[in-house]
């Protein structure tokens, strides 16, 4: 019975058991849409306002979580050793400074958006123009790379066209986004998180056994090797990359300053993203975002923690199977994704052994990142349905990343722009219209993104961060914990804080005004950091300017008072 | 004096977030970063502790912040009377 059972499941095989997986979570997303589906503006910009601090943590954690998040972090962290600590510390230590900075006193605000904040806290429609620019910014950024992802998983997985794939993509979260808004969103968000944890943790669970006996994937990594030899897995790990001529693996190669500025440029930014901050919008009481803050961390940091344990497994097991090995005995997962040109081999030596070495000239094999979370379960020989989960818990990344996006770009526009600076007299149905009306606009601009991606996408990722960093945080933490912080510094503030960012990004990323290279750094710091040095910019202007100019008025300084003290929270309004 | 209970309450409030913002900064800007080097001299099971606290350790306090934080204000708003 067992093994006619194991047979059964043996001849659905890999694509057959995707469509099967992909098919029931999409089928269930769609189900969750038309039971939650919005009927007012409330309930399309904050889900109504009475969300639970797990719902919303869950949801939170869901929108968080990315296809860079699932899919790329584990392979950038296998290839990059220590360094890859950067977006481990930066992309979680962020929510330690919204729990404790932004959270309760935003939800205490009790507004629907970010550029809300900003316009009201500093009486200028200047300033809430400036936020919308940079909401719009940062979340476009952001929403190409998971249409993208979307298209990749597809075509990956289920042999279809990349475009392709990222239309399905599109019809779904349009049909979500738009019909639910917030509402929809949030609880197919709860779905999507337990679909993403699922398919990350199972394959892990599994690798961690095989490699070191141990199933909590967390310990394993700093275990011993299972084959009884009572070597760790790290030591192990750090030989093979020296014999190869790589860093040590627990070392990294990165400079202490740029490890440094990257980190907090992640954490602020990551504080400072609007899709994640209207999160805490959507829960009842101000004691409730904070709550809800801890259980969105807890639940990004099971991912986080077990993400550079599949990268020291992956990476392991790689250089095992294919560094010195005939190139006609590879097995078949190296073949298929060869294919994709994932991984690409040249034998330059021309002797038939693969040969991966960290000297450029000799190195034969070209592997991507993507490769490490994709390809591991094969690299594994774990079973078909192990696989195909990985699809499917990729697509919940991707889909809950970019509808939470969407939200945000279509709030900007409707309620930002439209109800509150071009015509405020539009009545709450108009508005309603307004919104789904730019979600569907939204959607088809991130389409459009995704199937011709502009080549600057995974540049633009840190940009969105360094954007955030530079123009939000600043402006919002001063607008809390600094009562007579005035529009003119804060607006000053900000626009100074996003052109230094764009200059810096455009000279080193894409050339422009004369580029330079790493030696040109300023004070030895990557683009990637540089949100680090913007973001301080941002501060000492902000409070420069402040001193010369006229202190905010009364009724402002009333508003902070009022926002830091947690009661009456009322449920959120225009 | 319902003024001077939200000044007394702000200022508990921010004496809470900077004690609990130093350890954040110590557990991951320190012992993950600046103080890698000498913590890698350490090693607990397979791990070289800086590197344990890089890539594990400042996640786990980082949760454990909150949490901490998360009670500490749950008893203050009852202290002030401003739970509901």
């Amino acid at each position: 019975m067992d093994m006619m059972f194991s047979l059964l499941l043996k001849g659905i095989g890999v694509q057959n058991w995707t469509y099967l997986l992909v098919g029931i979570t999409f089928t269930m997303y769609i189900g969750i849409a038309i039971w939650t589906r919005a009927s007012s503006t409330k309930e399309f910009y904050v889900a109504g306002g009475g969300v639970s601090p797990l719902a919303n943590g869950m949801a939170t954690a869901a929108d968080w979580m990315s296809a860079a998040s699932f899919i790329s972090m584990a392979g950038i962290i296998s290839f990059a050793g220590y360094d890859g600590a950067v977006y481990l510390m930066g992309w979680t230590g962020g929510y330690v400074l919204l729990a404790l900075l932004l959270a309760p006193y935003l939800r205490k605000f009790g507004k629907f958006t970010v550029p809300d904040f900003i316009g009201d806290r500093y009486y200028s429609n200047t300033a809430r123009l400036v936020a919308v620019v940079c909401a719009l910014l940062v979340s476009f950024t952001y929403v190409a790379g998971q249409m993208r992802g979307v298209g990749l998983v597809f075509s990956r997985f289920l042999e279809v066209d990349i475009n392709t794939g990222v239309i399905i993509g599109m019809i779904i979260v349009l049909f979500y986004a738009v019909l639910g808004g917030m509402k929809g969103i949030t609880y197919t968000q709860v779905a999507q998180y337990c679909v993403l944890i699922f398919a990350f943790m199972v394959p892990a669970i599994f690798i961690s056994i095989q490699i070191t006996g141990n199933p909590i994937p967390q310990l394993g990594f700093g275990g011993q090797l299972a084959d009884g030899s009572g070597t760790y897995l790290l030591d192990k790990l750090d030989g093979l990359s020296t014999d190869l001529g790589f860093a040590e693996y627990t070392e990294g190669s990165k400079s202490l300053i740029d490890v440094f500025s990257i980190t907090l440029a992640l954490m602020v930014g990551t504080a400072g993203l609007p899709h994640v901050i209207v999160r805490f919008f959507t829960v009842k009481r101000v004691k409730d975002a904070r709550k809800s803050a801890g259980i969105a961390l807890l639940l990004i940091v099971i991912l986080y923690t077990t993400a550079p344990a599949v990268a020291v497994f992956a990476r392991t097991n790689m250089i095992e199977t294919v560094s010195n090995k005939p190139y006609v005995s590879v097995p078949d997962w190296f073949k298929k994704w060869e294919a994709t040109g994932l991984i690409k081999f040249t034998d330059k030596n021309e002797d038939g052994l693969i040969q991966y070495l960290a000297n450029e000239v000799k190195n034969e094999l070209v592997v991507d990142n993507d490769i490490m979370v994709l390809a591991n379960p094969e690299i594994a020989k774990l079973p078909d349905w192990v696989i195909a989960l990985v699809a499917a818990g990729a697509l919940a990344a991707a889909l809950s990343t970019a509808a939470g996006l969407l939200l945000v770009i279509s709030a900007s526009v409707s309620h930002d722009l439209i109800k509150k600076m071009i015509n405020p007299n539009i009545s709450e149905k108009g508005e309603l219209i307004a919104a789904r009306l730019s979600a569907v606009a939204a959607v088809f601009v991130a389409g459009y993104f995704g199937i011709n991606p502009p080549g600057f996408v995974a540049a633009t990722v840190a940009l969105a961060f360094g954007l955030a960093a530079a123009s939000f945080f600043p402006a919002i933490i001063l607008g809390i914990f600094y009562k007579k912080m005035n529009k003119e510094g804060a607006i000053t503030g900000m626009i100074v804080g996003i052109s230094f960012m764009l200059y810096y990004m455009t000279k080193f990323k894409f050339g422009w005004f004369g580029g330079g290279t790493k030696a040109d750094w300023w004070f030895g710091i990557s683009p990637e950091g540089f949100g680090t040095v913007a973001m301080i910019l941002n501060f000492i202007v902000s409070i420069i300017i402040m001193k010369f100019t006229k202190e905010p008025p009364k009724s402002v300084q009333d508003i902070v008072e009022n926002i830091r003290i947690p009661v009456d929270a009322g449920e959120a309004t225009h | 004096m319902k003024k001077n209970n939200a000044k007394a309450y702000w200022k508990e409030n921010i004496r809470y977030v900077l004690i609990l913002l130093f350890i954040w900064f110590i557990a991951s800007f320190g012992a993950g970063i600046l103080f890698k080097d000498y913590l890698n001299e350490f090693k607990i099971g397979g791990f070289k502790l800086g590197f344990w606290f890089a890539q594990q350790g400042s996640m786990y306090v980082f949760v454990v912040l909150i949490f901490i934080y998360v009670r500490l204000m749950n008893k203050l708003d009852k202290k002030y009377g401003y739970d509901v």
